[in-house]
């Protein structure tokens, strides 16, 4: 269990992180969604102790991250895969952090053989791909056994066998009843892994929900329709009280209408159709759609 | 304790501080051979001629404690470190204590290389370590690594940077402190306060200077200059610490 309470961070003027509040619940993978920039891994360095909040608390377990005993056994984290010590091997790595939280040394072996990392533990992690870095942070966060995992754009980088792998650990974890907490900026994926979403733009908390509420409720449906006789259409539309927008391409987008709505009207008007098509919004338009004014930095395009 | 091993393991597990021990002792060994090697009746090999280039090495271990803190810095591990270990201080004096100590014994190794080295080349000269004069301008070079290497923890930390930090110790040990002593006037009060120059003072008061060698009214006796250095470089440790603690990792 997480619990963010008015959680902020400035830094001089910018504010990175706004008075977010939110709860992370055990027991299923909860998505922390975000374009970049919205403050998400600042977030998670401010759950786990490393930046101390400008105002706010978080709190694991009801306990700030600095009050746990032996953290590693209550909190995983991945935050980025390079903390490692280029020349230091994978072993060495995990046999330090072990050591700290008084784990035992077979831990370390386990946690190898969990992410399949045995066969190269004894190698320098500098030399370790992406995919491989990534593993050995998983095993960092695994070494304790805690009940609390934070893992900050596990799959960026990584290629499919990779992010399918991931996606399945995670799900695996939250299936032991455990509380999973995985930020990413695509909701594609997250659509994919986590069953509950906090959304966040520009520091602000944007919506806490199923990940089903939030598509259902975002990914608003329209209806295309084509017709050489737009000029009169469109305004009967509106007037049936439909929001419309022109496509430009002698089409448009009827939103707040079913096809089969339409069509009656269509035909009650006597009307020529070409094309009579209902639209699905994809996730990602849904997400800029909702997140689009909080964007952190816009890029101009065509200009 | 726990923490003492863990520094031990990361230390350890990189090759850095062998490289340095290997050179601090290199360097001094042998520039301490060539000299012996070429003393004479006008210019006798004694023991504090033996201990004379200590500097070469201190400067290598300096380099050596500033990189154990700056590459935690450089790779983010200092981030693995307080996340397993929240309490920042107890894991940042845990590294102190093992790599000071490591300096430490770099420094014994090295004072003793450089006189074992100077009583093979010249068996006939006697450089007996007799009188208490003598052990502390030969095992007391432990001592000066010793806190040398809390001095470049304290600035590492501070600085986080490798190069920053390597750059201000050097010269600051180097140039600095040499050369403060050329202002008028005030060079000389400035020069008798400052920490490595009171170092080298623990070690060579009650010896004749060196030809060339300026002459510095110290403040304190030998013990005392060991104490103000020490001073000096847990003082800076301890603004260290609190930065690093206030400050995000």
């Amino acid at each position: 269990m997480i619990e963010a309470i008015g959680l902020t961070k400035r830094y001089g003027k910018t504010v990175a992180v706004d008075d977010l509040s939110f709860s992370v619940a055990p027991g299923k993978v909860t998505g922390f969604l975000g374009p970049n920039g919205a403050g998400k891994s600042t977030t998670m360095r401010m759950i786990l102790g490393l930046d101390r909040p400008t105002s706010g608390k978080v709190l694991i377990d009801g306990k700030p991250y600095a009050g746990l005993h032996r953290p590693l056994r209550t909190v995983g984290a991945l935050l980025d895969a390079k903390w490692v010590h280029p020349n230091r091997s994978a072993r060495a790595h995990l046999r330090w952090l072990a050591k700290s939280n008084g784990l035992p040394a077979r831990r370390v072996d386990e946690v190898l053989e969990t992410v399949g990392l045995t066969a190269v533990a004894g190698k320098r992690a500098g030399g370790y791909s992406l995919g491989m870095s990534q593993r050995l942070g998983i095993a960092a966060a695994l070494l304790g056994d805690p009940q609390v995992l934070l893992f900050d754009e596990p799959v960026n980088g990584l290629d499919p066998e990779g992010i399918l792998w991931i996606r399945n650990f995670m799900q695996g974890l939250a299936a032991e009843g455990r509380t999973v907490l995985v930020s990413s900026h695509l909701l594609s994926e997250m659509a994919l892994t986590a069953s509950d979403l906090v959304v966040i733009g520009k520091g602000k908390l944007i919506s806490q929900s199923t990940t089903q509420e939030f598509v259902e409720r975002s990914s608003e449906a329209s209806v295309k329709v084509r017709s050489p006789q737009l000029g009169a259409l469109g305004p009967l539309l509106v007037d049936k009280g439909f929001t419309v927008r022109d496509n430009g391409d002698t089409s448009l987008s009827v939103s707040g209408a079913t096809s089969d709505q339409i069509g009656d009207i269509v035909a009650a008007n006597g009307f020529v159709l070409h094309e009579l098509s209902p639209q699905r919004g994809s996730l990602e338009e849904a997400f800029m759609q909702l997140t689009g004014d909080a964007v952190e930095y816009h890029a101009e395009i065509g200009k | 304790m726990t923490l003492l091993a863990v520094e031990r393991i990361k230390l350890f597990s990189t090759r850095s501080p062998w490289w340095c021990a290997a050179l601090a002792l290199v360097i001094t060994v042998g520039i301490t051979a060539l000299i012996a090697a070429n003393t004479s009746t006008e210019f006798p090999l004694t023991v504090g001629v033996t201990q004379a280039f200590y500097t070469f090495g201190m400067y290598v271990v300096l380099v050596m404690a500033a990189l154990a803190i700056t590459t935690e810095y450089r790779f983010s591990t200092i981030r693995a470190t307080f996340l397993a270990v929240p309490n920042r201080i107890s894991a940042l004096l845990a590294k102190t204590v093992v790599v000071s100590l490591l300096a430490g014994v770099i420094g014994e190794l090295v004072a003793f290389g450089s006189w074992g080295i100077s009583k093979l080349i010249k068996p006939d000269v006697n450089i007996a370590i007799n009188t208490a004069q003598e052990w502390r301008n030969v095992a007391g070079v432990g001592a000066v690594f010793f806190v040398g290497a809390i001095f470049a923890i304290a600035i590492g930390t501070l600085l986080r940077h490798t190069a920053g930090a390597v750059a201000l110790l050097l010269v600051w040990a180097l140039v600095v402190e040499s050369l403060v002593g050329i202002i008028p006037k005030i060079g000389d009060d400035i020069q008798r306060w400052m920490p490595f120059v009171n170092g080298n003072r623990f070690l060579t008061a009650g010896t004749e200077p060196f030809p060339g060698e300026p002459v510095i009214n110290y403040p304190f006796g030998a013990w005392g200059s060991l104490g103000y250095f020490a001073a000096i470089s847990v003082g800076l440790l301890i603004v260290a610490f609190v930065v690093a603690k206030r400050r995000d990792a």
